[in-house]
């Protein structure tokens, strides 16, 4: 499974993201691939995602996707991350 | 895993900003003071939000002030500015904001690595109110676990 974290610059936030969410899914022990890219190629590096985690204010700009989109508010809010990857996942 | 460098010189405690851009110029200011950007990665960080919108916001009361690695930047390097009147980034979520957290990146390489390190310290839900409140630049380097 491939996942996909979104941001600006494709660091900072999305690696924020990325290492987080690859904490979690340690602890639910699923494994997936998570990426780490910028908004301008997100529809290439999301191609063949099953999940983008992002921000709200990226939703619009992800456009079309086969992937689920999980928009994320506290990106240190493990507990967040684990409800929101286990209902889109489950 | 380890923090960029966060020396005491780019530490900003209690300041002072009427808005978000003048929050987020005194956490590049505060990566010039420790030599880790030149002044003009301010405007860098500021033309992410103008590009992208508040997503830096990353946490209820936090911003990640960051750009892309490039000549603006000098060095890997860290910086806090906390503020005395929070301001609103115009987030859906997580406005008002306290404390701004400023990020320079040499390389695309590296930043996994320091933003784990940055994660660390942040997953513990108490830090973003702990730095909030820290009246001296040596209580803000404890908290980010990087005091001697």
């Amino acid at each position: 499974m491939k996942i996909v974290t979104i941001c600006g610059a494709g660091i900072g936030s999305s690696g924020i993201l990325k290492v987080n969410a690859e904490r979690v899914l340690r602890k639910l022990d699923i494994s997936a691939t998570v990426v780490a890219a910028d908004i301008a190629s997100v529809a290439s590096v999301a191609a063949d995602a099953q999940v983008i985690l992002t921000s709200a204010e990226f939703v619009d700009a992800i456009g079309k996707t086969f992937a689920d989109v999980i928009v994320v508010e506290n990106y240190f809010d493990t507990a967040e991350l684990t409800e929101k990857l286990e209902a889109a996942l489950g | 895993m380890h923090l960029p460098p966060l020396p005491e010189n780019a530490i900003d405690i209690a300041a002072e900003a009427s808005d978000w851009r003048a929050a987020v110029t005194l956490a590049g200011d505060a990566l010039a003071r420790s030599g880790a950007a030149t002044p003009a990665y301010s405007r860098e960080m500021i033309r992410m939000i103008e590009e992208h919108g508040p997503y830096v916001v990353i946490a209820p009361g936090l911003a990640l002030a960051h750009a892309r690695p490039g000549p603006e930047v000098l060095a890997d390097g860290l910086a806090i500015v906390t503020l005395a009147t929070p301001v609103n980034f115009g987030h859906p979520h997580n406005d008002p904001v306290s404390v701004v957290l400023g990020l320079a990146i040499k390389t695309v390489e590296q930043h996994l690595a320091v933003v784990a390190a940055v994660a660390n310290v942040f997953n513990d839900s108490t830090a973003i109110a702990e730095l909030a409140a820290a009246t001296s630049a040596h209580e803000v380097r404890q908290i980010m676990g990087v005091a001697e």
